[in-house]
C-alpha cells in the first residue's frame, strides 16, 4: 500500500472538509472493497477519510414500516436487526448472505453502494425497495442514483448518510454466486409494495450495474407466483459475459434466481 | 491400534507450533541487516526489451541497488536447467531454451522477471520497482500448445523450431496399430487435462545471506529438497559451491509440487545479497504465485481403446500435446514421459500400449510437476475412456472393467512398469460395497422426485510412487538418483535424532518418521526427534515428492536402525554375556530371550558412549547412516466411486458421496493417511469442478487471484468415505506404497463420470462448471425435460 493520510472526522462537515483539502481523498467506510484495491497499488488515495465517528451514519431506525439505515451500519448490523427482520426479512437475509463473517463485520452499506459494484447485492435491493438514498446535501431516489457500473449520482466530495424506504409487502432476494469471488454472478431481488405493485432488481448480470427488468415486474404484479416467470424471454443483450458466466447463462439464471426470490418472499 | 507403533493414529507433534502459531517459516526469519527485493516483471507475454531506464529507482532514499539480467549473467550466473534429459523419437536431444533467472533481451510470459530492486523495506522495494521503466517491442504471443505448433505461431525460442521441445514416444506403434485394427470394438476420444495452479498456503519466500568474510552463502527457502537445490544452485547456477553454501528450509507450509524447483527468485536474492553486502528476503504474494508458480496439467490428447469381442482390452493408443509454458522447469521434461505414459496401462491387462507425446513451449508460466504430476493425467484418460466404452458397449463400468483387470504379480506392463502386487478386485469390492452402489437406483429414484439427477462414476486408478530406483531413473534421462539417505543417533541418555533427507510441508514426518523408530525399538515417542530441510545438519537428501519419503525415506531410516540394532546388540551380548542372536529389543529394554538378564534402552547407550566395556575393536558411539536406494517404483491403487447430484435448472452440482478403497500397503499413520487422502481428493474434486488456469489467446493471465481461480471450499466436498484395502509392497522393508498423491490422481475420473453419468451427455470437459454442466444439459434436453 502507498503511503496515505487517516482522518477520523466527528462530523459530516469536517469529513467534507477534509476531502476538499486533500489532493486525492477517499471515504472510508468498512474498506471492504478500498482497501484490498489499495494494497494491490490499483488505488492510491493521499488522504482517507473514515466516515465512522459522524453521528448518526451508524444505527436502523423503524418508523412504522419506514425504514432508515445509517450508511456506516455494518452487514452484520442489517443481517442481525429484530426489527429490521420484522419488517423486511428479505434486507436482513441479503445482508446475512455477503462476503463472509470477517467482511460482513467490516463492511457497511453505505460503501456497498458508493462503491456501486456490479456484482455488489445492495444495489439490486435498493433499486426493488424503491429507496432513497440520503446524502450530506440531498435525497436521491435509487433509480437515479445508480448511474452504471462503478458509478453514482454522487458528486465529487458528495457522501452517502443513509438510506431509507418503506418496507415492502413481501420481498426476498436469490443469489447465484460467482465460484471463485463468491460474489453475485447473477443476484434478483423481488419486492411487492401494499398496493400490489412489483419491482424486480437485478444486479451481477448487467453491463452497466444494477437494472430493473420490467417485464418480470408487470408479470408478477399480475399474479404474484414464480410460475407467472416461465414465459418471460430474458434478453442476454447488454449483459455480462466473462470467463465465470455467458451473457446467455446470466439470463436464464436471472429468471431462475428471480422465481427462487419469489418463493423465498412467499 | 493404540500406542505409538507403526500402525497407530498418533495425533502430529508438530502441530502445537503449528496451530498456536509458532511454526517458524522463511518468511518469520528477520536478519540484522535485511534488505528487501522486489522484482520488474513484464506485463507482456512475449516482447524483446529494447531499453531498461532504472534511474527513476536508483534515486529513491532507500533503495540499495537495483540489478538486472546483463549483470547476473556478467557476473556468471547460469541459465535454469531442466534435469531429465529426453530424447524424441529421431534420436535427437531436447530443445532447452536458455532461461535466465532475469531476462536480458526478450520476455516469454507475463511475470517473466527483468530486475530486481533491493531497498530497505518491501514497501519501498515494490514502488522503486513499479518505476522502473522497460522499453518492450511486442512481439506475437500464444498461450494454447495447440496453437503453438501450429505453422506460422509465434516462435518463442530459437532453437526449439515450431515451438517443439521434443516429440518423444513409447510403446510399439505398429503392434499397438495392428490390435486396434485387429479389435471388436474400439472407442476413440479426445481428452482435455486442465492447467492448475499449485496454491500452497505459504507463497514462496526466501532469505539469502552472504557473509563476506567467509565467502559463504546461506539460503532460507520454502523448497521441498534442500539439498537439491543447493545442488542445483552450485552445479548450474554457479552461485558458490556446496560447501560454501547453507540451504535451508524451515517449515514449509506446502508445496504439491511447486516449492521443488529452484526458481529465478532464490538465485536472484543470492546473488542480490552477494552484490549489496546485504542480507536479502523476497516473499511472494498472490499475484506472484499466481504468475510465477509452475503450474500443473495442461495436456490434449486423443485416445482410441480397443476390446476383444469379450470386451477385453486389447490396446490403447494416446497421442498427446504437453504445454512446457515458456521455459523447461526443473522436472518438467519427465512429467508428461516417464510419469504420465508409462501408466497408460492403468489396472488393465493391456498388450500393446502406445503414446506419443509432443512437449510445447508457449507464452506462459512454466508447467512441472503438480500433486501427482503426469499420472493423474494418465488416470484420468483411463478411467474416462474406460467408463465412456461401458457406456457405449451398454455394459456396467465396474463390470467392464474387470474383465480386464491385471490379476497376477508381478505384472510387466508393455510401457515399462513392472506392478509388483495389487488386488484390483478387492479395492473394487471394498468401494462398491462402501458406497452402497446397490442402492444408488433408490437414491436416484428419490433425487429424481426432486427434480434432481443423480449419477455415479467410477475410477480405478493405479499409480507409480516411491520414486525411484536410481539406475533405471538414470536410464530413462534423470540427472539424479532418486534414493534417500537417514542417519540414526542414538544419544548417550537413550533419545534419538533422525536426520532424514526427506522433508515435511505438511506431511507429519516429525509423528511418522518417529513412529517407526518407537515401534521398532520400544521407546517412547516423545523421546525421539526428527531433522531435516537443513543441508549443515543433514548428510544428504533428495527431498519430498512423489510420495517418496514413507516408501524411500522411512526405508532409509530402517536401514540405519538395522544398523544400530546390530550395534547393540553386540554390545549387549557383551555385557550381559550372552550370544548376539540371543538379544531382544522389546518395550525399551535389550534382553536375553529365555533369561530375566536385560539392560535398560538408555544403558545400552550410555555403554556405547562411555565406551568403558565394549567389545574388543568396536568403535564408541551410537550413531548409523544408510542411503536407500529403491528397487522399483512403489504402485498404490485404489477404486473411487463419485456420486452427484445435479440441479438442472442451474447446473450446480453437488458431489453427495465420495468413497475412497485405497492399497496404499504398510501404513503407519492411518490419521494422517486419511488426512492425505482427504486433502487430495479435495485437490480432485477441485481439478474436475472449480479450477482452471485460463490464459488469453496472447498470453494474459486471467485467472491471477482468488477472484477468478477458483479454490475448492469445504462447503465443495462432502464428507468421505474411506476404506483400505492392503497389498503389501513386496520390495521395501516396510511394505509402504504411498499415498501422498493418490487422491489427487483417482478422484477427477469419478467425479466427471459421476456428472456425465446424471446429466446423460459424455461431453463435458474439466472443470465442469454449473456453466458447462448447464450448457450440456441444453444439448439433451435434460434441463426442459426437468422444467
Amino acid at each position: 500500500m502507498y503511503a496515505t493520510t487517516y482522518h477520523k472526522p466527528s462530523s459530516a462537515e469536517a469529513a467534507v472538509a477534509a476531502i476538499a483539502g486533500a489532493d486525492e481523498a477517499k471515504y472510508l467506510s468498512g474498506g471492504q472493497t478500498l482497501l484490498p484495491t489499495m494494497k494491490q497499488h490499483l488505488a492510491a488515495p493521499t488522504a482517507l477519510i473514515d466516515v465512522r465517528g459522524i453521528p448518526g451514519m451508524v444505527g436502523i431506525s423503524i418508523a412504522g414500516r419506514q425504514v432508515t439505515i445509517g450508511a456506516a451500519t455494518t452487514h452484520a448490523a442489517v443481517a442481525s436487526s429484530k426489527e429490521l427482520r420484522a419488517v423486511c426479512p428479505g434486507l436482513a437475509n441479503l445482508a446475512a448472505g455477503i462476503g463472509d463473517p470477517a467482511v460482513r463485520h467490516m463492511g457497511t452499506i453505505g460503501g456497498s453502494i458508493a462503491n456501486n459494484d456490479p456484482a455488489a447485492d445492495y444495489p439490486s435491493a435498493m433499486i426493488a425497495l424503491n429507496a432513497h438514498i440520503t446524502t450530506n446535501q440531498r435525497t436521491i431516489a435509487a433509480d437515479d442514483y445508480f448511474t452504471g457500473m462503478f458509478d453514482t449520482a454522487l458528486e465529487p466530495g458528495e457522501m452517502v448518510m443513509s438510506v431509507s424506504f418503506a418496507a415492502p409487502a413481501k420481498s426476498a432476494y436469490a443469489k447465484f454466486r460467482n465460484p471463485a469471488s463468491r460474489y453475485a454472478m447473477t443476484g434478483v431481488y423481488v419486492a411487492q409494495t401494499g398496493d400490489g405493485m412489483v419491482r424486480v432488481a437485478v444486479t451481477g448480470a448487467g453491463e452497466n450495474g444494477v437494472f430493473r427488468h420490467e417485464a418480470m415486474e408487470d408479470a408478477l404484479a399480475a399474479h404474484w407466483s414464480p410460475d407467472a416467470l416461465d414465459g418471460i424471454e430474458v434478453d442476454s443483450d447488454g449483459l455480462l459475459s466473462d470467463i465465470h458466466a455467458s451473457a446467455e447463462y446470466r439470463a436464464h439464471l436471472i429468471k431462475v434466481m428471480a422465481k427462487r426470490a419469489v418463493t423465498a418472499a412467499g | 491400534m493404540t500406542g505409538t507403533g507403526i500402525g497407530a493414529s498418533v495425533k502430529r507433534k508438530e502441530d502445537k507450533r503449528f496451530i498456536t502459531g509458532k511454526g517458524r517459516y522463511t518468511d518469520d526469519i528477520r536478519m540484522e541487516n535485511q534488505a528487501y527485493a522486489a522484482f520488474v516483471r513484464s506485463p507482456h507475454a512475449h516482447a524483446r526489451i529494447k531499453g531498461l531506464d532504472t534511474s527513476a529507482a536508483e534515486a529513491m532514499d532507500g533503495v540499495i541497488a537495483v540489478l538486472n539480467g546483463k549483470q547476473l549473467t556478467g557476473d556468471g550466473i547460469g541459465n535454469i536447467i531442466c534435469g531429465w534429459m529426453i530424447h524424441s523419437k529421431d534420436g535427437s536431444p531436447m530443445n532447452m531454451g536458455p532461461w535466465s533467472a532475469l531476462a536480458t533481451d526478450r520476455v516469454r510470459y507475463v511475470g517473466d522477471a527483468i530486475a530486481v530492486v533491493i531497498a530497505e523495506t518491501q514497501q519501498l522495494a515494490r514502488i522503486a520497482a513499479e518505476s522502473v521503466v522497460v522499453d518492450y517491442e511486442e512481439l506475437p504471443a500464444v498461450a494454447s500448445a495447440e496453437k503453438a505448433l501450429m505453422a506460422g505461431a509465434p516462435q518463442i525460442h530459437d532453437n526449439a523450431p515450431g515451438n517443439l521441445i521434443y516429440d518423444w514416444e513409447i510403446g510399439d506403434q505398429s503392434a499397438t496399430d495392428a490390435a486396434l485394427a485387429a479389435s471388436a470394438h474400439t472407442v476413440t476420444m479426445d481428452i482435455t487435462n486442465n492447467r492448475l495452479s499449485p496454491n500452497p498456503m505459504e507463497p514462496r519466500s526466501a532469505v539469502a545471506i552472504h557473509d563476506a568474510a567467509e565467502d559463504h552463502y546461506t539460503l532460507y527457502t520454502t523448497s521441498q529438497n534442500p539439498h537439491v537445490a543447493r545442488l542445483v544452485l552450485s552445479a548450474f547456477y554457479n552461485v558458490a559451491p556446496e560447501h560454501k553454501l547453507r540451504v535451508v528450509a524451515p517449515d514449509v507450509g506446502g508445496g504439491f509440487g511447486s516449492k521443488i524447483y529452484i526458481y529465478p527468485e532464490e538465485i536472484t536474492c543470492l546473488w542480490a545479497s552477494m552484490k549489496t553486502g546485504r542480507s536479502v528476503k523476497w516473499t511472494s504474494d498472490r499475484s506472484e504465485a499466481f504468475m510465477t508458480d509452475a503450474h500443473g496439467r495442461d495436456h490434449v490428447s486423443t485416445a482410441t481403446i480397443g476390446f476383444d469381442a469379450d470386451y477385453k482390452v486389447t490396446a490403447l493408443k494416446v497421442d498427446t500435446i504437453a504445454n512446457f509454458g515458456a521455459y523447461m522447469s526443473l522436472f518438467s521434461s519427465a512429467v508428461p514421459t516417464y510419469l504420465y505414459a508409462t501408466l497408460l496401462s492403468g489396472q488393465y491387462n493391456f498388450a500393446n500400449v502406445h503414446c506419443n507425446v509432443r512437449a510445447v513451449y508457449t507464452n506462459t508460466v512454466p508447467v512441472d510437476a503438480y500433486r501427482g504430476a503426469g499420472r493423474p493425467e494418465a488416470c484420468y484418460l483411463n478411467e474416462r475412456i474406460m467408463e465412456t466404452s461401458a457406456r457405449q458397449f451398454g455394459l456396467d463400468p465396474a463390470d467392464l472393467r474387470r474383465r480386464s483387470f491385471i490379476r497376477s504379480f508381478p505384472h510387466q506392463t508393455p510401457v515399462i512398469m513392472a506392478y509388483d502386487a495389487g488386488d484390483f478386485d478387492g479395492n473394487l469390492d471394498k468401494a462398491m460395497a462402501a458406497a452402497d452402489v446397490a442402492g444408488f437406483p433408490a437414491r436416484k429414484a428419490e433425487a429424481a422426485r426432486r427434480g434432481k439427477l443423480r449419477g455415479l462414476g467410477y475410477s480405478c486408478y493405479i499409480e507409480a510412487c516411491g520414486i525411484a530406483p536410481s539406475q533405471a531413473v538414470g536410464s530413462l534421462g534423470a540427472g539424479v538418483g532418486l534414493w534417500e539417505s537417514a542417519e540414526v543417533r542414538v544419544n548417550p541418555v537413550g533419545t534419538v535424532e533422525i536426520l532424514t533427507g526427506s522433508h515435511s510441508h505438511g506431511q507429519g514426518h516429525e509423528t511418522t518418521f518417529a513412529q517407526i523408530v518407537s515401534d521398532r525399538f520400544g521407546i517412547p515417542i516423545e523421546n525421539v526427534s526428527i531433522v531435516h530441510g537443513d543441508t549443515d545438519k543433514v548428510q544428504f537428501g533428495m527431498g519430498t515428492y512423489g510420495s517418496r519419503s514413507g516408501a524411500v525415506g522411512m526405508s532409509a531410516i530402517v536401514k540405519a536402525m538395522d544398523k544400530v540394532e546390530a550395534k547393540i546388540k553386540k554390545i549387549a551380548a557383551h555385557t550381559l554375556e550372552a550370544s548376539e542372536d540371543d538379544i531382544i529389543i522389546e518395550g525399551g529394554e535389550v534382553k536375553v530371550a529365555g533369561t530375566d538378564k536385560k539392560m535398560a534402552w538408555h544403558e545400552v547407550g550410555l555403554a556405547a558412549y562411555l565406551a568403558h566395556n565394549l567389545p574388543a575393536g568396536m568403535e564408541p558411539g551410537l550413531k548409523e547412516g544408510a542411503f536407500y536406494d529403491p528397487v522399483n517404483f512403489t504402485f498404490p491403487a485404489g477404486t473411487y466411486i463419485c456420486e452427484v447430484e445435479v440441479d438442472p435448472e442451474t447446473g450446480v452440482t453437488d458431489v453427495v458421496r465420495f468413497t475412497a478403497a485405497d492399497d496404499f500397503g504398510t501404513i503407519i499413520n492411518p490419521m494422517i493417511v486419511e488426512g492425505q487422502v482427504h486433502g487430495g481428493v479435495a485437490q480432485g474434486i477441485g481439478q474436475a469442478m472449480l479450477e482452471n488456469v485460463v490464459y488469453t489467446d496472447d498470453g494474459q493471465l486471467l485467472t491471477g487471484s482468488y477472484m477468478d481461480y477458483v479454490m475448492p471450499r469445504a462447503d465443495d466436498v462432502p464428507s468421505y468415505t474411506l476404506e483400505h484395502n492392503t497389498t503389501v509392497c513386496p520390495n521395501n522393508p516396510l511394505g509402504i506404497k504411498g499415498c501422498g498423491e493418490a487422491g489427487a490422481i483417482g478422484s477427477p475420473p469419478a467425479v466427471i463420470n459421476a456428472i456425465t453419468d446424471a446429466i446423460g451427455n459424455n461431453n463435458l470437459s474439466m472443470p465442469a462448471t454449473a456453466q458447462k454442466i448447464w450448457m450440456a444439459l441444453r444439448e439433451t434436453g435434460f434441463a426442459k425435460a426437468a422444467e
